[in-house]
């Protein structure tokens, strides 16, 4: 019996391994020399992963240690995107740290360890699975957010998160315990069975409500979003770009997870919550966006929007509910990856800048990268042809079926807001005068690979989206009952 | 009939674009030459393989034509095809794109770009025109937003970066709206196949119960609630009053090709959609709403055309002059009679041929003295004789002087509205009366008089290019006005199965009312 268990979090146990003998190795022998290395090798294996991921299983669930580990479609996907997104990461930031001093060899062991962390997360069937994970996704994420030591602003980024993500922790175990208490379990398989409609347990329900408090920090949806943009600001920009990405997919997966999973009789009583979450965040994520210079910033608030619209297909409480709120977590992590890899190509004299005004008449030198950022401002922006608007369109009719019309209307309303900004910054690059200061322009290597790729992913995508969707329908098929 | 056609207009100018993106290198005088004579090949190509589809078009058939359909995302189709009332679209879509890209032979600022952008806008507008399934259609209906957002922001006048803006936001706005109720469709109908298919929208019935929505009672329900939505993305298209006031803006920034798309194709995109979605699909929502627009659109024509007697912006006046030209095309469309319809359609196309030249006719001017400042000028006919004809000749067509084209649109338009709504008719007529006025006078300030100004004294008359691209319009505008069966022949039978479709579903909604009542 455990041998299959173990069978089934072999990728867990191989890319642990990995971490802890690259850890151990690099700190005996070369130390930080070996960083460049560590990192191909890390995104290499992470890549690896993915495939085996994607291939093993085809459709059917695995249940390991007595339930606390699940392994079906949807984990699947969710793993398959988290280790894609991360080895993207992990390659693009190489020659930014090298650059800048900052690629020890701690890093890519760091990220490899909060990948687990959040393939645990994605898997988990038990609130001590779902903690466990969540914790090692955290800690290392703390630990990466303060990367550059001697600068205050990312230290004080890693503080802040550590401090936020600490009580948020503490809500999640809070309502945790509460569940616990009222039904007796902490396996998902447990609760489900004890919270029946009608016949829930008003402790049961505050202890809902507190995990979910919990979870919406993790996803930075309002109003638990407070960190988000100023560790997006402190943290260097690869970490930025990490954060936007594999935690967002594996944080919206587990709420996903804990709410079908652990509550699935019971939608009516969490959707409600769940559709306000979504309300407030597309509104002030577009809006708090409008005031920003800082492009970071800027990428923070509108991460907490695209939360917002991907909680939307959660709140509809339906399969197809779930499946868009997938579909629309791929195509956020694509299109998030090529708008950071060009925000890590901004810069002058070789200091990096974030100052969206500095992109002026960028156009003019880098028609290319201009041209492929433009794609990725109106895919943002939800604009058809664009991939981005399928994503809305999906999250929009899992609301509608849902009978959450409102909630669609308030959703479109929030989007023309939202494309306020990204217009500005399509402003900046295209319609202003010439003028002799400039931007670097270098070539960029691997970051105008990724930046171009997630540009074409973009528009060719829209012929048949890469079959992502039949893949999502399964996966969302796997999680719903 | 299994043809690509249709798919071979749309994207041949895409494809054009694509070329020029990837393979024309470097941004001097001998590129941007190689990019114009590509751009206008491409689309003189395009307008070339569109005659086929119209000499092929039976317009006795009121099926969708030349369809092309393949499977796409989430059960949706691509789909495209042509009926009696967007194979006009397409035509003047085709026809109007080689005149802009020739009256843009003068651009020199990032020509490659420029071309691109009108490029791309063509395969979207045709999209529009033709696309047969509901996402395709809010696809190209909205993509046509960014190359338009561009055009106006890089190549347009002094405040183009506010009319930029509100033109996309304004738009935008207008459109997702429009969003939610197609959402609404596919789900209550189950397909986004708007004609033709086994199930399709045109012909499934959006009924519903009246119910109350925030203490107000919806009378027609869902569908009056979808038609809304759709309204407030057409409208704004359109532009009906009182939300017109991006277009003003839009036109004045916006290069001189870019007035001349905007006003000749893009906005017929809003009367587009009320003729194929709104009147044919909602037909209850439309009659519930129909005495507002009628009104709304009397007033369109009589307060925009006085505003635009006021005016001293060239471009602007004339921008006013199309929203009040508008006016008649929602009169007529919501009529919904034989006479209306066709009007609308006609009127449409007119307009399209006309405003295309006036604008034309501003850039001309604004060329050589770049103002656009009515009080700059007076007194051209001395130095530019054959400008002055032209500028005439489109002057009284705008007015709607029989013989021309204008005159046909707007009395198709009033003879309708009459029956339906008398004083809304009258209403309008005086519209008729001040569209002459502002007009006239425009045309007595630039044109007439003694050339006094220092400034004009070298002015030089149209060139060999300005006049080979006025004259397919003045053609046009003559040949529909003296013989408008040409077109009325076209749309009629597919207009007179609108127009029926409309009036049985009502009577169908009637008696399902009377019954529900008798059962009480």
């Amino acid at each position: 019996m455990i041998s299959a268990d173990l069978n089934t979090i072999l990728p867990e146990i191989v890319l642990t391994g990995f971490a802890l003998l690259g850890l151990l190795g690099a700190v005996y022998t070369t130390k930080d020399k070996a960083a460049g290395v560590l990192v191909w090798l890390t995104a290499g294996l992470m890549v690896l992963l993915a495939a085996w991921v994607a291939m093993s299983g085809d459709g059917s669930t695995n249940i390991a240690f007595h339930g606390m580990f699940i392994d079906d479609s949807f984990a699947r996907f969710a793993k398959v995107a988290i280790l894609l997104s991360a080895a993207a990461v992990l390659v693009m930031s190489k020659s930014y740290m090298t650059l800048r001093g900052l690629l020890r060899f701690e890093y890519p062991m760091l990220v490899a360890l909060a990948v687990v962390g959040m393939m645990m997360m994605v898997s988990a069937g038990d609130l001590m699975a779902l903690y466990m994970g969540l914790e090692l996704q955290s800690l290392a994420l703390y630990v990466v957010a303060s990367l550059r030591r001697d600068s205050v602003k990312s230290t004080e980024a890693g503080l802040k998160y550590f401090v936020l993500g600490a009580l948020s922790s503490g809500l999640l175990l809070y309502g945790a315990s509460l569940v616990y208490g009222y039904a007796g379990t902490t396996l998902f398989a447990g609760i489900i069975t004890t919270a029946q409609t009608g016949g829930t347990s008003l402790g049961l329900l505050f202890g809902l409500v507190f995990l979910i408090s919990g979870l919406a920090f993790k996803v930075s949806a309002v109003p638990f979003h407070m960190w988000t943009p100023d560790v997006y600001e402190g943290a260097p920009t690869p970490i930025a770009a990490f954060f936007a990405t594999a935690p967002k997919m594996a944080a919206m997966a587990l709420f996903a997870r804990v709410m079908h999973d652990a509550f699935g009789h019971i939608i009516n009583d969490w959707s409600q919550i769940v559709a306000l979450l979504s309300v407030l965040s597309m509104f002030l994520g577009g809006i708090a966006a409008i005031g920003q210079t800082n492009i970071k910033r800027l990428m923070a608030f509108s991460s907490i929007a695209h939360m917002g619209y991907a909680l939307m297909g959660l709140a509809a409480g339906t399969v197809f509910g779930v499946q868009a709120m997938l579909v629309y977590m791929a195509i956020y992590v694509t299109m998030n990856l090529g708008t950071f890899a060009f925000i890590l190509l901004m810069q002058k004299d070789g200091a990096p800048i974030t100052d969206i005004r500095s992109l002026h008449m960028y156009a003019k030198n880098a028609p290319g990268r201009a041209l492929a950022m433009l794609v990725l401002l109106f895919s943002l922006a939800g604009v058809p042809p664009m991939l981005g608007f399928f994503a809305k369109f999906y999250v929009l009719r899992a609301a509608y079926e849902a009978d959450m019309t409102w909630l669609a209307v308030a959703g479109v309303i929030a989007s023309v807001i939202n494309a306020y900004y990204y217009l500005r910054i399509v402003f900046y690059m295209y319609f202003g005068e010439e003028r002799s200061e400039t931007l670097d322009n270098q070539n960029g290597g691997v970051l105008t690979v990724v930046l171009m790729a997630s540009a074409l992913i973009m528009i060719v995508g829209v012929a048949n989206m890469f079959g992502v969707e039949g893949m999502a329908a399964a996966a969302a098929a796997s999680l719903v009952n | 009939m299994d043809t690509h056609l249709l798919s071979i207009i749309t994207f041949v100018p895409a494809f054009a674009a694509l070329i020029l993106a990837v393979f024309l290198r470097g941004d001097d005088a001998a590129a941007g030459r190689n990019a114009k004579w590509l751009a206008f090949i491409t689309t003189t190509v395009t307008f070339v393989i569109s005659l086929f589809v119209l000499f092929e078009f039976d317009p006795n058939n009121t099926d969708f034509q030349f369809v092309d359909e393949a499977d796409w995302l989430l059960g949706l189709k691509y789909r495209l095809g042509v009926d009696g009332i967007s194979i006009l679209f397409v035509m003047l879509t085709t026809f109007m794109m080689p005149l802009v890209i020739a009256a843009s032979w003068n651009v020199e600022h990032r020509v490659k770009e420029y071309m691109i952008a009108f490029l791309l806008l063509e395969t979207l507008m045709l999209g529009v025109f033709m696309a047969l399934d509901l996402v395709l259609f809010y696809l190209f209906f909205e993509a046509g937003l960014i190359p338009m957002f561009l055009i106006i922001g890089i190549w347009g006048g002094k405040e183009r970066i506010y009319a930029s803006f509100k033109f996309f936001l304004y738009t935008f706005l207008g459109s997702v709206l429009m969003l939610v109720a197609m959402v609404a469709m596919f789900t209550e109908a189950g397909t986004t196949c708007i004609g033709g298919c086994e199930i399709s929208l045109l012909t499934h019935n959006f009924a519903s119960d009246d119910f109350e929505l925030l203490g107000i009672q919806i009378i027609g329900g869902m569908q009056t609630l979808m038609f809304l939505a759709f309204f407030a993305s057409f409208a704004v298209k359109m532009p009906m009053w009182p939300v017109h006031t991006w277009l003003p803006d839009a036109h004045v920034q916006a290069p001189t090709a870019g007035s001349v798309v905007l006003a000749a194709i893009l906005l017929k995109m809003g009367g587009y959609g009320f003729l194929r979605f709104s009147l044919p699909m909602f037909p209850v929502g439309a009659e519930v709403m129909t005495p507002l627009i009628l009104w709304m659109s009397a007033i369109a024509i009589v307060y925009t055309s006085l505003v635009a007697l006021v005016q001293q912006d060239m471009k602007k006046l004339i921008a006013y002059s199309s929203v009040a030209h508008m006016g008649f095309v929602t009169m007529g469309i919501f009529a919904a009679n034989q006479q209306g319809v066709d009007g609308a359609i006609f009127q449409m196309v007119s307009h399209g041929f006309i405003s295309g030249a006036l604008f034309l006719i501003v850039g001309v001017i604004y060329d050589r003295m770049h103002t656009r400042d009515i009080d700059a000028y007076g007194g051209l006919v001395n130095r530019m004789p054959a400008y002055a004809l032209v500028f005439m000749f489109f002057t009284m067509a705008n007015v709607g002087l029989p013989g021309t084209s204008g005159f046909v649109g707007e009395f198709l338009t009033l003879m309708a509205t009459f029956q339906v709504n008398t004083w809304v008719a009258a209403v309008a007529t005086t519209g008729v009366i001040f569209s002459a006025a502002y007009a006239l006078w425009l045309y007595r300030r630039v044109v007439m008089g003694d050339l006094i100004k220092e400034s004009l004294k070298a002015i030089n008359d149209m060139t060999a290019r300005e006049k080979w691209i006025l004259a397919p319009l003045v053609a046009m505008t003559l040949i529909l006005g003296v013989y408008p069966a040409l077109v009325l022949d076209m749309i009629g039978p597919s207009v007179a199965a609108l127009v029926e479709n409309y009036d049985m579903a009502l009577e169908a909604a009637d008696t399902a009312v009377q019954t529900a009542d008798a059962s009480h």
